[in-house]
């Protein structure tokens, strides 16, 4: 079998998380079981989820800056509203994903760079979060904190939960019309439209999608946590960004893969609790995952270089 | 019309109108009796984002994708190591100095080297360097609060002729830097590879080159912030360069400056942080809280960029 640039893109961040894995187990073997694999990824959980937000923002060649704050406001809701008026907290959060989709469109319409817009509206969601609670506390709704706590036999929930959301994000962006219609948005916007399709609706989609797997990051969270505050979950942004391309995708060209940014944002998630089993001071956990992101990066480099050099041959 | 066409050849206009209007509502609250205060702390508080968004607006110049997101994480590293350095000792000053801009440059001379031997988009490449700087920061910290010399943190905080010292130090790095961007050769290279890298290139501009200086000038220029902000505020603090990283693409954007690259001005700068921090306190001048600030701060960052938007339009 040849391996195409596209397969070594794939197989990168699974082999990244692979080692990463064996180094843990061999570091700690009892890590090797059902409530050790689930200590290790329950955090990665979210983090998953708000990388797939990302992801579908990517899509279409925009990037979004204001995911840890708007992951944080979805979880300052959960703790409250959500669980103190369950009607209420929903209607806010099918609102905030209706917000986000008036925004795909304000960006398109008015071609406004989706950097700043996002900017503007970090301060926007933080300040939502400040006002709801204004300082650490809530309480997470009993079905959310069961759901996440529950435990399958054989395989722990965070890994359970991980392989349903990347199948689930796969379908909506691999094979679904939609999903390659936001494909075709970031790969080519006129040969979209001159094809007869909107390209307005396949934005606002994307953000839409992207609000909805943000909202249950903040779910899934505030359900491990059993509460929030407002900068909860601010370094979402740039974790979810980073797993984005740790999982093979681009920043141009609708090129990106919902598999590889759930493995890329577990990736990341192991980086930081590997340094403890190497008994490392914890002062290096943020550093490790950039370490990780450079590494796999030039993993990826060499792998391709190697591939187009056996190709010539 | 005229005053149309004028603000549309300059667009750091808007950016100054803004600020104006903003400070004549807030000192309209007082009765005009905090005016020169105010400006006081605006001009001390814009200047720490004005050395900041001028590096960030050589980057951002250099065309799409070009963004340092390293730098709050250079800012804290430069800032605790130089204080760490200077122990509070007159004698250690200009090697404090030379550390922060060392560290800067080196930084710089880090996020291009990843950026080009990966091939990654500078996003990512500052994104990733920027974690492993952040550490660094909080490994040499160590939560220790050291203070800085005392004639610095007098110099940090003192003014002259009424205006504040850090002001006169980044109203010099912006004439530098429009002299730079605007009458160098240097400026119109940079300039050049933002509007389009493939013509650049056959021009026979030294595009790597051109773009390695301009991310070792955008770190040092951060790494000299992180310093003059540790001195001002009596010490380096692990999250003090983290508001600097949204304000710094912020005060380049609402300057006027293209996100797109290839067309910026340095005078909307000096506008933009001056709005950014008059609109905070007239929030807080009308009593409001921190939620509603920060709300009404992101929804006139986005109403500035919707009438930039209209802006060009018109003027296309």
């Amino acid at each position: 079998m040849r391996l195409t640039p596209d397969m070594i893109r794939l197989a990168v961040p699974f082999l990244a998380l692979a080692v990463l894995l064996a180094g843990v187990f061999w570091l700690q073997p009892r890590a090797m079981t059902y409530s050790g694999l689930n200590l290790l990824f329950n955090l990665a959980v979210p983090i998953a989820l708000a990388t797939l937000a990302q992801m579908f923002i990517i899509s279409v060649n925009d990037l979004d800056l204001s995911m840890g704050a708007f992951v944080s406001f979805v979880a300052c809701v959960t703790a409250t509203f959500l669980n103190d008026a369950p009607l209420v907290g929903a209607l806010i959060l099918l609102a905030s994903i209706g917000a986000y989709a008036a925004l795909g469109v304000i960006i398109h319409v008015r071609q406004l760079p989706a950097i700043v817009v996002t900017l503007g509206m970090s301060f926007v969601w933080t300040g939502l979060a400040v006002m709801i609670l204004p300082s650490p506390g809530g309480a997470a709704p009993d079905w959310i904190r069961s759901l996440m706590t529950v435990r399958p036999p054989f395989v722990p929930m965070a890994i359970v939960a991980s392989v349903l959301i990347a199948l689930v994000a796969h379908l909506i962006i691999a094979r679904s019309t939609l999903g390659v219609l936001i494909r075709g948005v970031g790969g080519n916007e006129r040969s979209v439209a001159r094809a007869g399709w909107s390209v307005l609706r396949a934005r606002a989609a994307a953000y839409a999608l992207a609000a909805l797997f943000a909202v249950l990051a903040g779910m899934a969270l505030v359900g491990l946590t059993t509460a929030a505050d407002a900068n909860i979950a601010l370094r979402y942004t740039l974790l979810s960004i980073a797993g984005v391309i740790l999982g093979g995708g681009e920043f141009v060209g609708g090129r990106v893969s919902a598999v590889g940014a759930v493995v890329g944002a577990l990736t990341l998630a192991l980086a930081g609790s590997f340094l403890s089993f190497l008994r490392l001071s914890p002062d290096w956990q943020i550093g490790a995952q950039g370490a990780i992101l450079i590494l796999v990066l030039a993993l990826r480099l060499g792998l391709d270089a190697m591939e187009r050099r056996r190709m010539r041959a | 019309m005229t005053f149309l066409r004028m603000t549309a050849s300059r667009p750091w206009l808007w950016a100054w109108i803004a600020a104006v209007a903003v400070f004549g509502i807030t000192i309209a609250a007082t009765a005009g009796a905090s005016a020169a205060g105010l400006a006081q702390a605006a001009f001390t508080f814009a200047a720490f984002s004005v050395i900041v968004g001028l590096g960030q607006m050589f980057v951002i110049t250099l065309g799409p994708g070009n963004i340092d997101l390293s730098i709050p994480a250079t800012m804290t590293l430069a800032g605790t190591v130089s204080l760490k350095l200077m122990d509070g000792q007159e004698a250690m000053i200009l090697p404090g100095i030379l550390v922060a801009l060392g560290i800067g440059a080196c930084v710089g001379v880090l996020n291009y080297t990843l950026i080009r031997a990966l091939r990654i988009p500078p996003i990512i490449a500052t994104l990733a360097l920027s974690f492993i700087v952040q550490s660094t920061a909080i490994w040499t910290n160590r939560g220790l609060r050291v203070k800085p010399p005392e004639s610095l943190a007098s110099f940090s905080t003192g003014t002259l002729w009424g205006v504040p010292n850090v002001a006169i130090v980044a109203g010099l790095l912006t004439i530098a830097a429009w002299v730079l961007l605007e009458r160098s050769g240097h400026g119109r290279r940079i300039s050049a590879i933002g509007q389009s890298l493939p013509a650049a290139r056959r021009a026979g501009i030294p595009v790597e080159g051109v773009r390695l200086a301009t991310y070792v000038l955008c770190a040092t220029l951060a790494g000299l912030c992180g310093f003059l902000l540790s001195c001002f505020s009596g010490g380096a603090a692990l999250n003090m360069g983290a508001e600097f990283l949204l304000v710094s693409i912020a005060v380049v954007v609402i300057g006027g400056s293209s996100v797109a690259g290839g067309n910026s001005n340095v005078p909307g700068i000096w506008g933009a942080a001056l709005f950014l921090f008059l609109v905070v306190s007239m929030l807080n001048t009308y009593g409001f809280g921190a939620g509603p600030r920060l709300i009404l701060t992101g929804f006139i960052i986005i109403a500035v960029i919707l009438a930039a938007s209209a802006r060009g339009r018109t003027a296309a």
